[in-house]
This record gives structure tokens, C-alpha cells and sequence, in this order.
């Protein structure tokens, strides 16, 4: 199992998720500069925070059209696993590899701040072993990051069980309350229908080193390593 | 007032007094360039020597007391001046860069704007270093928070430093917050930031070897920012606005380009010295390095690139334009750094070539367009030094006047409590933090159990450094020099309580006008204070800067405010201390004793609204025992957390303590001192920490022999916060009063 972070210009949580899967997880991990055109034989490709190409224009406006993306596409096509967290989601969302669009937060406001996120279903890979009434305290910290899809498409993320988080209380409740950046249906994460591609705003690699204080993101990464190295 | 000159291009252009007046030097000065010049200077030159000369680049009312300040320990890599940052050892083959400066002009102008290119500013002063920055505070102050301007201000200044902070991709930790009437006008917003770099990997910002080749790197060169530094040499009134073409247009963007092109470079082993553009643009980076390494410069002006056409020698050589860095390589190392440019998409051009002699040469299209002595436009070479008159003002002595005895105490302190906790200067910055990314790195101990300093992970060690921005300019108002000392007092405590050991600070001196005795009194007794603090705490000073004239001409002059950055190192990441009660039954302690005293204090300040009285009780050697205890306290573990008493006293720390873990107290007062002084004085040095039932023996036996008074103040409880047997409230409605009292006013 070998994963590759994608390096975009303006990309910050590369360096954290490299950290979170080598040092947090013990696996191995490379880096993917963004001109490049070769996945380097990796088998799991994450797209990480931060602002790809100054988020001019629009976040992951540009980053879709850069070389790499074009590798990052047909990988997904044929079946092989992508992820995107926060910038990485909007990325995938404006590639067309998942649905919907991540808008201006509700509040028109930056928000950073430690949420708690509910699994909808262990259905998908990394919420394979997580536990659906409980919630996983992982940091948010975007613009952008209110999720909003038709009404046809929220439709069929729900049957299809595509939905990935949702926002929550510390116990758990999906309340509108609780909803940080006033996404519909509080989502916080997606898949696409061959439930091969992810995309989740909050950071789940800022709450892997106990050094921290907050362990809760290491779930999602151990459902990851242990399903594909099974 | 801007002066446009723009179809002067001309060398031979004759200058005046009048000239230089309206450039912003003194007739003395004037004379002084000619005489080093052998004749009279040009538009072009004279416009160097302008912003050279000016405060902002010069320190020309200020180095005279600067250099008093102790600025030396076995730690110190770099002392103040030599450098574009501080640099400290810490320990393991590493050094920390740090730096505190001041945007408080181009803010009060264009808040968004000015507080952005002040990060991005302070980030540039901390990677040409060769360091790469890993945790940025900042310290905010702002005129009466129920105005609309000043809710204009700070809405855009936050917004500004996290937009910057943000997609720069460093997280912001830490800061501070304070309102008051003195900042209606002119706002001050000072940008701390810090970076880790292996010892041996440092950059310098110089020039030498002749025929080596000079590059800009980084963004174009535009007309925005001409003349900032001698902009922020004046008084902000209501016609600075005026000003606007001096404000700069920052892009987080590309400054996150120039961080990771400028660590390769330097790491190239090809660098000879690279310097951030900041004040005065290209002319200060090439006349500063060229000095530090005595050479000279031959700059080609038509070589740079430009974001607009038509522009004139003097602008293309004062513009402000961000995120550009001046670098000078060794020969034959051209395709190396072009090469790393192109790789991260960033301009780079060579504009020159190192010369024999300290001539700086400047041309445009082949013809010489100003030449220049680098020595003589710089601090340390020939910009003048001026000793300033100073003189007591007269409200120094009738603070002092204050009598306690004078104000009654108030029957409802459960009232003055909930004041106090939503006090905008005391309740939860909640609604400015939110905005800052401060966990990007993944490597902040603060966030989830906070702590008096921000405390953050140099990862690849064992080590974190522990970080702080503190000054209570209300208290170096009452007292320049105890006040200020008690800023640096305060900071060291803040680090001690997070676990850390106070190793040096950096300063961002704001003041007024220097020009008016009674401010520069201020001035130099805030100087007096730092000298004695900084050398009783161990804690040199490594740099920072000094911004003058915040002070409008209608309203008097800001607070006197010597901001303090300081820098803590934690050698074991076990030592980390958190301010947040443990669990219920724990003990409460004080450190330190209690004073029958309110001076200065928030509560005497804005509840009494007695606006004049001395600075808190201080006394140094209580200060070293109180910090000696608490460190010894936290190495044996005897403690579950430590805090310090501040803003709003005894009662504002106790709940501070309370509410991260929603548990409350229940405390008893001593009948030996006034009830409200007990509870919300600000005396100082002073230390709340919990102990869990099993250790309170040891800690007591632990702190018999020391110098130290203490006193046991009762037990965290589950939920309630009682004094003296009176309920004041339940902590989940407390801290939901704390939590949105700001909110409140902005939302």
C-alpha cells in the first residue's frame, strides 16, 4: 500500500498528512508535485489542504485543470482510490469526481475550530471501522466549506448511501444546532456512486498525534490501512 | 500630502530644502547629504536618503536608549541589529528565529490591507533568515468597541491577518486583545511570528565579492507603498487618508511561493545574502546589505520586473510592493536559482552586480540615475542620531494621588464579576481567534489544553517553544518604567505557567510622537523598565522595531505600548502545563501574595471608570520566586494546572481556569484585605494552580523552604463557582456569557 500526496502552489497540509501516514500510521508515503504527470505507482492519492494556486478564481478552480489532475482522474476512473480533505475536497468536487460545490461558510467567515463529525454509514472505506453513535472530535478550518448539492443529488447520496460525515454534537446528534458552515443535511464528507473517491471538509490528519491532545482522525486512517491491506 | 513627480525623470533634477521638507527631512539633514554627496542630491537620491533617514528605517530618535538594552547570552546567535530577525539556540543543533513588527499605520488607513502585508511582512523577516516560520501571534489594539470605525477596523484588521495567515499555511497561536478610548484614531496591530532553522543553515542579509550577481525574486514591482516608511513617520490624523497610495497589497499566495523557493535557495549553498523588501523597497535591501558586507552595487532599474509601465526611477526604488526578496548569489550560480524559481513559478531576475567600494550605482536604460554611499544611508553608518529631549508630564504625579481608601466598595460583587467576565478587554477573544488557522502544522500543544503561552512542536526534536505577546499599555501609561517591566514579567510568567523556560524577547515599541517630551519620557522610561526586567528575567532583547507617531493630532497620544514578544523554550514535552482545572476535589492554591490593591486594574479602570492611578503593585524578587516555584512545581508534577492572575484578578483567573473543562470553585476570600481588591486587584505575581488530593502534602513540603507565599484558596467543584459560601453562578452559563460577550457586540 503506498500513497502519494499531491503538492499544488499553495498547498499547507501536505507536510501534515505526510507526517499522519508516515510517522501516525507507518506507512509509506510520497510526495506528488503538481506538473508532474506520474503517480509514482501509488495506490491510494490524497489531495490535501491549503489554498492550491492562491484560490483565485475559485477554491480548486485551477488545481483541477494542473497536469497531475489528469493522472488523478483516469486513476479514479479505473477504479483507484482518491481522497480530498478540505481544499482536496473542493478540488474534487470542481474535477467532477465528486458531487456538489463547497460554498462560502453561512457566517461569510473563515471558521477554525474543533467540530465533532458522525459517520452516516460504515459502508465506505474510511468509516469501515467506525462507530456510527459516536462522534469524532476533528478540527475544521476553511472559507468555504458549506456543502450544497440539487435536491436530485442529495437524493442519491442518500440512498446510495454515499454520505460519508455529517456535523454533530459531542454526543452525536445531527441537530442543525451543530452545523458548522450551514451545509445541507449538515454533510461534512462524500463519496462518489463506486464509492472509490472521498471528500471530507474537516482534517482528520490534525488529530492523529497524541502529542496533540486529539487522537480522534486516527480511525479514519486506520480504516483506510486496514481495509486495502487486507 | 503625496508628491507626484511623475514626468521628472530627469538626474540633474535640483532639489531644496522646500524638497527635502516635503520629503520628510530636516533642514539639518538636507545640509548633512550634501556634504556627503560633495553636491546637491537629486529627486532620486534625495528620496533615498528620505526613507533611509526615516524612523521607521533610521531609529534615529530611538537607538540612543535602544542600546542600553541587554542583548547578549550564551543562546544569542544573532544579536539585535545584525539581522533581520533574532536567532537563539535552542539547544540539539537548532535555532529559533523570531520577530515581532508593527502595520499600525497602513491599518488605520486600510485595516484589511494594512494588517495583511504586516504578517506577510514579519513572515519575510523570519525565512530570509533560512527559518522556516512555525507559529504566528498577534497584538491588537483598538479604539472604544461600540463604535462603528472601530468595528470597521477590527473587523477588517482580522480579517486581514487571517486571510494572510491562512493561505500562508502557519498557524496563528496566540495574541492579544485590548480596547480603549487612546486608539479611537490610530489602531495598533503588531505581528509576531517565529521559525525554526538548523544551526549552520542560516542566511545573512549581505553583499560581497565583486561580479557577483543581484537578483529580485518574487512579485512584480508596482507603484503601491511609495514612501510607506516615511509615511509611518508622521502623525495619523483624519487627512491620512490621504496616505493611501503609501498602503501596500499583500497576496498570501505568493509569499508562500517565495517561502518555499527562498529555503531552497538559501539551501543551495550558491547564496551569499538574501533580504526581504519591505520599508523602502529596493533601496533599503541594497543599501543595507551592500553596508553589512562593505561592498558596493550596480542596480540595472529596467531590469526589474514591473506591474505597470512608465514608472520613474524614484518609484521603482521606493516601492512597497510585497513579496519580493533581493538575493545575492555567487558567480556562476545563475542557472541554479532560475531554475528554482521557474520550478515555483516566480519571477526572478538579475537587476545588478556586486562592485569593489560602497558606491551604490542606480541605472535606467544605461544612464546613471543616482549614486549613493551605501554606509552612509543606513543605522550603524551615517543616518543621524538624535538625543530627544524628555520631561515629565504632569499626570505622572497626580496618579500617584490615588487612594484606595477613596473608592467604596461595591455590596453586589456578584455584579462587578459578570461585568468583569464580559468586559470586551477580558471576555473570550473566541470571535477573533476562530478566523485564524492555528492548527495548520499539526503541531500545536495549545489547542486542546490550553495554556497562559501558546506552545508548539519543533518537530524532529523533543523540544517545543513556548510563545507570548504581552503589555498592558495601561499600566506603562500610569508608570513607563514599572509598567513596562511588568510586561516582561508577565510574558516570562505566562511561558513559565505553560511549562516553558523565558529565553529572550523582541519589542514593537509604539509610541507617539517622540518630538513631544512628555511622549519621549514615556519612551525612555519604558526602556528603563525592559533593561531591568529583561536582565533580572535572563531574557535579552533580539530586535523588533519601533513605531513612532501613533498619536493623532486632535486626541493626544496612544497609550505608550512596548509590546513583548517572548520566546520559551520546553525541553520535554511531559513539562507542558495547562491552565484548565483537572477534576473536582482538586486543591486551589495562590503563589504569591495578595495586595489591598486595585490600581490600574480593568475593575478600577472601567467599573469605577477612575481613569487615573499608579501602575499595580510589583516587586521583582517576588516575581523570580513565584516563577522559581511554579517551574520546580511542574518538573516534580505536583501541579495539575497554573495560571497566571491578570486582567480582571483573582476572580477572572479562577474562571479562566474553570471553564475548559465546565468544573467550578469554591474559594474563600481573606478577611485580611478589601474583598474586591482580593478578587479582581491586578497586583502582580501571582499564580493560581490546582493540586490533586494525593500530592497536596508533597506540594506543600515542596514549597516550604522557598521564598514563596501561599495560601490555599479551596476546591474545584463539579459545576458551581461559590466564594466566601455564596453561589456566583453555575460555569455553563458563566462561560456562555464569556464565551459571547464579543459576539455579541460584533454579530
Amino acid at each position: 500500500m503506498k500513497f502519494g500526496v499531491v503538492v499544488f502552489p499553495g498547498s499547507n497540509c501536505d507536510q501534515d498528512l505526510v507526517d499522519a501516514i508516515s510517522i501516525g500510521m507507518q506507512q509509506e508515503v510520497v510526495k506528488l508535485w503538481h506538473k508532474s504527470h506520474d503517480l509514482q505507482g501509488c495506490d491510494f492519492i490524497l489531495l490535501p489542504g491549503g489554498f492550491s494556486y492562491g484560490d483565485y478564481l475559485r477554491s480548486g478552480a485551477i488545481a483541477r485543470i494542473s497536469p497531475i489532475m489528469q493522472e488523478v482522474v483516469q486513476h479514479a476512473n479505473s477504479g483507484g482510490y482518491v481522497m480530498g480533505i478540505c481544499n482536496g475536497f473542493q478540488i474534487l468536487t470542481e474535477a467532477g469526481l465528486l458531487p456538489g460545490a463547497l460554498l462560502r461558510n453561512v457566517n461569510q467567515k473563515f471558521i477554525c475550530d474543533n467540530v465533532y463529525i458522525k459517520p452516516a454509514t460504515t459502508n465506505l472505506l474510511p468509516t469501515r471501522l467506525l462507530d456510527l453513535n459516536k462522534a469524532y472530535k476533528i478540527p475544521v478550518a476553511h472559507g468555504e466549506g458549506r456543502y450544497h448539492a440539487d435536491t436530485d443529488t442529495l437524493k442519491r447520496l442518500h440512498d446510495n448511501d454515499q454520505i460519508m460525515f455529517k456535523y454533530s454534537s459531542n454526543a452525536a446528534e445531527t441537530h442543525e444546532l451543530y452545523n458548522v458552515n450551514g451545509s445541507l443535511l449538515n454533510i461534512a464528507g462524500v463519496s462518489n456512486e463506486k464509492k472509490n473517491v472521498f471528500g471530507m471538509m474537516p482534517h482528520p490528519e490534525r488529530a492523529v498525534d497524541p502529542e496533540l491532545g486529539n487522537t480522534d482522525g486516527r480511525a479514519i486512517f486506520e480504516s483506510i490501512v486496514e481495509l486495502v491491506n487486507a | 500630502m503625496f508628491i507626484h513627480y511623475k514626468s521628472q525623470t530627469n538626474v540633474e533634477q535640483h532639489t531644496t530644502v522646500e524638497t527635502a521638507r516635503k520629503l520628510g527631512l530636516l533642514e539639518e539633514e538636507f545640509e548633512r547629504i550634501k556634504q556627503i554627496l560633495g553636491r546637491t542630491p537629486n529627486f532620486t537620491e534625495l528620496s533615498i536618503f528620505s526613507v533611509m533617514w526615516s524612523e521607521h528605517c533610521s531609529y534615529k530618535n530611538s537607538i540612543v536608549w535602544l542600546k542600553t538594552l541587554p542583548k547578549s547570552s550564551p543562546r544569542i546567535l544573532a544579536e539585535a541589529g545584525e539581522e533581520n530577525a533574532g536567532l537563539v539556540d535552542i539547544g540539539d543543533g537548532y535555532a529559533c528565529s523570531f520577530k515581532i513588527e508593527s502595520h499600525n499605520h497602513p491599518s488605520a488607513i486600510e485595516p484589511y490591507q494594512g494588517a495583511a502585508t504586516g504578517v506577510g511582512g514579519i513572515n519575510r523577516d523570519i525565512f530570509t533568515m533560512g527559518a522556516r516560520p512555525i507559529a504566528q501571534l498577534n497584538s491588537l489594539r483598538f479604539g472604544n468597541i461600540h463604535s462603528e470605525k472601530t468595528q470597521r477596523l477590527l473587523r477588517g484588521v482580522v480579517k486581514g491577518i487571517g486571510d494572510y495567515g491562512n493561505a500562508f499555511g502557519i498557524p496563528t497561536v496566540g495574541g492579544e486583545l485590548f480596547f480603549d478610548e487612546c486608539y479611537n484614531i490610530n489602531p495598533l496591530v503588531n505581528a509576531f511570528s517565529a521559525g525554526i532553522v538548523k544551526v549552520g543553515q542560516t542566511a545573512s542579509a549581505t553583499s560581497y565579492g565583486a561580479g557577483n550577481p543581484v537578483f529580485i525574486v518574487g512579485s512584480a514591482t508596482g507603484k503601491d507603498g511609495i514612501h510607506g516608511a516615511a509615511f509611518a513617520s508622521k502623525d495619523i490624523t483624519e487627512d491620512s487618508v490621504n496616505d493611501l497610495p503609501s498602503v501596500q497589497v499583500g497576496d498570501p499566495f505568493q509569499e508562500k511561493l517565495l517561502l518555499e523557493a527562498s529555503l531552497e535557495i538559501i539551501q543551495s549553498g550558491d547564496l551569499i545574502g538574501i533580504q526581504d523588501m519591505g520599508a523602502a523597497g529596493i533601496t533599503c535591501s541594497t543599501s543595507e546589505m551592500s553596508a553589512k558586507g562593505e561592498h558596493g552595487m550596480d542596480i540595472w532599474l529596467d531590469k526589474v520586473p514591473m506591474r505597470q509601465a512608465n514608472m520613474v526611477p524614484f518609484e521603482i526604488l521606493l516601492s512597497e510592493s510585497q513579496e519580493r526578496m533581493l538575493i545575492v548569489m555567487k558567480k556562476g550560480a545563475e542557472q541554479t536559482i532560475k531554475d528554482i524559481c521557474d520550478k515555483w513559478d516566480l519571477y526572478c531576475e538579475q537587476i545588478g552586480v556586486v562592485t569593489e567600494g560602497g558606491q551604490l550605482r542606480y541605472y535606467q536604460n544605461g544612464e546613471l540615475v543616482a549614486e549613493v554611499p551605501a554606509n552612509d544611508l543606513v543605522l550603524g553608518g551615517g543616518a543621524p542620531v538624535y538625543h530627544r529631549e524628555y520631561r515629565e508630564p504632569a499626570y505622572f504625579s497626580e496618579a500617584k494621588k490615588f487612594n484606595i481608601d477613596e473608592v467604596e466598595e461595591p455590596e453586589d460583587l456578584q455584579a462587578v464579576a459578570e461585568f468583569l467576565a464580559t468586559h470586551p478587554n477580558i471576555a473570550s477573544k473566541r470571535w477573533v481567534y476562530r478566523q485564524y488557522d492555528s492548527m495548520v502544522g499539526t503541531a500545536t500543544m495549545s489547542t486542546n489544553a490550553p495554556a497562559d503561552a501558546a506552545v508548539v512542536k519543533v518537530k524532529g526534536t523533543d523540544k517545543s517553544i513556548v510563545v507570548t505577546v504581552d503589555c498592558n499599555s495601561r499600566y506603562v501609561h500610569a508608570d513607563p518604567e514599572q509598567g513596562c517591566a511588568i510586561a516582561v514579567a508577565e510574558a516570562a510568567r505566562n511561558i513559565v505557567c505553560a511549562g516553558g523556560e523565558p529565553v529572550a524577547i523582541t519589542n514593537c515599541l509604539n509610541f507617539g510622537n517622540p518630538y513631544v517630551p512628555e511622549v519621549y519620557w514615556q519612551f525612555v522610561g519604558a526602556i528603563k523598565g525592559m533593561k531591568k526586567a529583561c536582565e533580572a528575567l535572563g531574557t535579552p532583547v533580539t530586535g523588533g522595531n519601533v513605531s513612532f507617531y501613533n498619536q493623532s493630532s486632535d486626541e493626544g497620544p496612544v497609550f505608550p505600548t512596548p509590546t513583548i514578544g517572548m520566546l520559551g523554550i520546553m525541553e520535554k514535552k511531559d513539562n507542558k502545563m495547562t491552565l484548565a482545572f483537572q477534576q473536582a476535589g482538586d486543591a486551589i492554591y495562590m503563589l504569591g501574595e495578595a495586595q489591598n490593591d486595585i490600581a490600574s486594574s480593568e475593575y478600577l479602570y472601567s467599573y469605577h471608570n477612575v481613569k487615573l492611578s499608579p501602575a499595580p503593585y510589583f516587586n521583582m524578587e517576588s516575581e523570580l520566586n513565584v516563577q522559581a516555584a511554579v517551574k520546580e512545581l511542574i518538573a516534580d508534577k505536583l501541579i495539575q494546572s497554573a495560571h497566571d492572575v491578570a486582567d480582571g484578578g483573582l476572580y477572572i483567573t479562577l474562571l479562566e481556569s474553570a471553564m475548559p473543562n465546565e468544573l467550578g470553585f469554591d474559594v474563600e476570600t481573606d478577611k485580611n484585605y478589601r474583598k474586591d481588591a482580593y478578587l479582581f486587584g491586578e497586583s502582580q505575581s501571582r499564580i493560581v494552580v490546582s493540586v490533586a488530593p494525593g500530592k497536596q502534602e508533597a506540594f506543600e513540603k515542596a514549597l516550604q523552604n522557598k521564598q514563596v507565599t501561599f495560601k490555599k484558596l479551596g476546591v474545584v467543584t463539579r459545576h458551581d463557582c461559590h466564594i466566601d459560601g455564596v453561589l456566583f453562578h453555575g460555569i455553563s452559563v458563566a462561560k456562555k456569557h464569556y464565551d459571547t460577550a464579543l459576539e455579541q457586540i460584533l454579530e
